[in-house]
């Protein structure tokens, strides 16, 4: 059988989803937000849900996210997309709505709206993007950059003494009785993006059923801010990242049970 | 039983960033010698060893491959 | 005849919204004007109208609750007092900059910083002039009575639909505190889904199959683009200054000299106008209620009758310049203020009136 016998539209298993625009992303060759994007569409659509979702773009990189996903989207003040995700949901609590923020966003500048959105169990999805650095303003230091890591504002490395020290953020919340589901996810291979997608599509069910605040945490690259190729950026994220933000679930109250 | 894939690549989307070559397992995968107008090597399958198994698709961060399966 | 209850500027607010057909209240304690929140927490009307009430983390959160809830095309709320409102003025911003509508209530007090908890009127170029980053204006109305905090909510959601802005009502301490008798006027439902999608269609209610999908941002990148943003929200305002304004006389048919006050302070001038006709002195006074737009129109024509105006204000002299601006130099103008939550007597104000005038 040769290629073109293959490539016939009844053998088609995998196409990019509807949900996402035809829009060309304006993110960096290689940039984990695609990948992401492209899960959270493939989970609207697997789940029939475009016209029950709300999205909230934050401010960073994916401020843009209402371009590439076609669902009704609200963009938020820099790092206050879970209060907008509070209202939203309380006003319309048949939707599904969710917040997708960067670390500089949710871990800086919005930690008070994170955490109280955690504390009080708003029944919102959090898709938070770690990749340790402020991308969109041009690689600065983010609360989650590791200590010796290069940034536009930590030269030098950072130095605990002079920064302070990263933000693990996910177990803090954990700690909160208002979350639900905490999972900390990645999407540099094939098998660990299929796994954040589940995360993902557990985190869009737990929000309908009351139980509280669900947050998936992608450890991701920022390989333009990191300065290495995609694909050296994916192993030095494995081998730096990892071991400080390891993979897995935090907390799943019904798995508890 | 086995598989035999092939994928399609929009390769005016391509940004040529290779993670997709780097997932490959039966590397299927290369940047073209050619680039597209925005001046990126887009990827290209080679060979006849794609069993289909979707990865390249699914790291694939602009969602520009698609997949195709046969049972043989 | 309708019924008549005593009750606080501020529990006017709070009762009007819920009869008003209020989606959504967001709001943060601080005094003067937690009796809002307050009496909404204990009205419980998530069991009656089915409206949402929330105690916020702080005031930077729940102006942002109200742009997430305006997004969905809710009649949603919040009120703050002064050292709150600066909180909420960069959400204000983003609200103006992508054209929500929503109600924010500012009961005043003392500043800067965290002042005292007294009335004042001190956040008129503030809230007037814009308070958040860039060129963008709220509507502004100003109440003088617990009737009209009660009157004015329904009147703000109007407006701020109507012209797509956030609406804010500048009371102060005084009329947030003061107990005075409130007409209830007739119940309003909430509205209903088809309701909202027809009166916001922009809203984010989720992308239905007969509409592109909305999305709802202030973000402009490219100088063309926010350049015809900017003209746009010009041109709404300019569009509001011609249809909106509202204002109030007293005695100003055949006066002589002018007093111009907004809120509480129109109240106490009305007592000196009162006083000084008696002395036989043609005094008027004018009222303005929307304070953007500003009766500029009906200051200029009457600063061609009078001899001359004074602009009263619990502050250091803030509308004052919105009224010099609005004489163009064809009458001297007068200020006079209290501060840190002083107020003046209406004899104060007759005393500051005769010495700008030289009268004995």
């Amino acid at each position: 059988m040769n290629i073109e016998d293959i490539k016939k539209p009844e053998n088609i298993i995998y196409k990019k989803t509807p949900i996402l625009t035809d829009t060309v992303m304006h993110y960096c060759p290689g940039c984990s937000h695609g990948t992401v994007h492209k899960l959270v569409a493939e989970v609207i659509e697997e789940m029939g849900i475009q016209q029950d979702v709300i999205g909230i773009s934050p401010v960073g990189c994916s401020v843009f996210a209402y371009n590439y996903l076609k669902i009704d989207w609200q963009q938020a003040a820099h790092g206050r997309a879970p209060a907008l995700a509070t209202a939203t949901k309380r006003l319309n609590p048949e939707k599904y709505v969710f917040t997708y923020q960067g670390d500089g966003d949710l871990a800086s500048i919005g930690t008070a709206e994170i955490i109280h959105a955690c504390s009080r169990g708003e029944n919102i999805v959090v898709i938070f993007i770690n990749n340790g650095i402020y991308g969109m303003t041009g690689g600065q230091m983010a609360p989650t950059t590791l200590l010796g890591m290069k940034t536009a504002t930590t030269p030098y490395g950072r130095d605990a003494k002079l920064n302070g020290f990263p933000l693990v953020l996910a177990p803090m919340i954990a700690q909160l009785d208002g979350t639900a589901f905490i999972t900390r996810q990645a999407v540099h291979t094939a098998p660990a993006a299929r796994k954040a997608k589940a995360a993902i599509r557990k985190a869009f069910e737990y929000s309908q059923k009351g139980i509280g605040l669900s947050f998936v945490e992608i450890v991701a690259t920022c390989n333009s801010g990191w300065k290495m190729s995609p694909v050296a950026a994916n192993k030095w994220m494995v081998e730096n990242m990892f071991p400080k933000y390891p993979l897995g679930d935090i907390k799943d109250v019904l798995k508890a049970e | 039983m086995a598989f035999k894939g092939a994928i399609d690549v929009d390769t005016r989307k391509c940004k040529g960033c290779s993670v997709c070559v780097d997932n490959c397992p039966t590397k299927s995968i290369q940047l073209s010698k050619l680039v597209n107008s925005k001046g990126y090597h887009y990827a290209e399958m080679i060979g006849d060893a794609c069993i289909g198994c979707t990865n390249c698709a699914i790291v694939c961060p602009d969602s520009v491959i698609t997949v195709y399966r046969v049972k043989i | 005849m309708a019924e008549k209850i005593l009750m606080k500027g501020n529990e006017a607010i709070a009762i009007s919204a819920i009869r008003n057909g209020a989606d959504g209240y967001f709001g943060y304690p601080i005094t003067p004007q937690s009796e809002v929140m307050e009496t909404l927490m204990k009205e419980k009307p998530w069991e009656t109208t089915g409206m949402v009430v929330l105690q916020a983390e702080s005031e930077t959160s729940s102006i942002n609750m109200v742009y997430g809830g305006a997004c969905t095309g809710k009649k949603v709320m919040t009120s703050s007092s002064s050292p709150g409102i600066s909180l909420m003025c960069e959400g204000l911003s983003y609200l103006a900059g992508s054209e929500l509508p929503c109600l924010i209530v500012n009961v005043m007090r003392g500043g800067p910083g965290l002042g005292t908890i007294q009335p004042s009127q001190s956040d008129y170029n503030q809230c007037v002039k814009g308070g958040g980053h860039g060129d963008y204006h709220s509507i502004v109305l100003a109440p003088a009575s617990a009737q009209d905090m009660y009157d004015f909510v329904d009147w703000g959601f109007d407006l701020a639909f109507k012209w797509r802005t956030p609406v804010i009502i500048l009371a102060d301490g005084i009329i947030g505190q003061m107990m005075e008798k409130v007409e209830l006027r007739e119940m309003k439902p909430r509205r209903t889904k088809e309701e909202l999608i027809a009166a916001a269609p922009w809203a984010t209610t989720g992308k239905t199959p007969d509409r592109d999908y909305n999305f709802i941002t202030s973000l402009a990148l490219e100088s063309d683009f926010q350049e015809a943003f900017n003209l746009k929200l010009k041109d709404k305002y300019q569009k509001i200054e011609q249809e909106e304004v509202k204002y109030s006389e007293y005695m100003t048919e055949d006066a002589e000299y002018l007093f111009v006050a907004f809120g509480c302070s129109s109240r106490i001038c009305e007592a000196t106008v009162d006083e000084l006709r008696a002395q036989g002195i043609k005094v008027g006074l004018l009222r303005p209620i929307t304070l953007f737009p500003f009766p500029t129109g009906r200051i200029a024509e009457l600063s061609k009758q009078v001899k001359s105006m004074m602009s009263i204000e619990l502050n250091m002299g803030q509308m004052v310049e919105d009224v010099r601006l609005a004489c163009n130099g064809a009458c001297p103008v007068g200020f006079y203020g209290r501060l840190g939550g002083n107020i003046y007597t209406p004899n104060e104000i007759e005393e500051a009136f005769k010495k700008f005038n030289n009268l004995k």
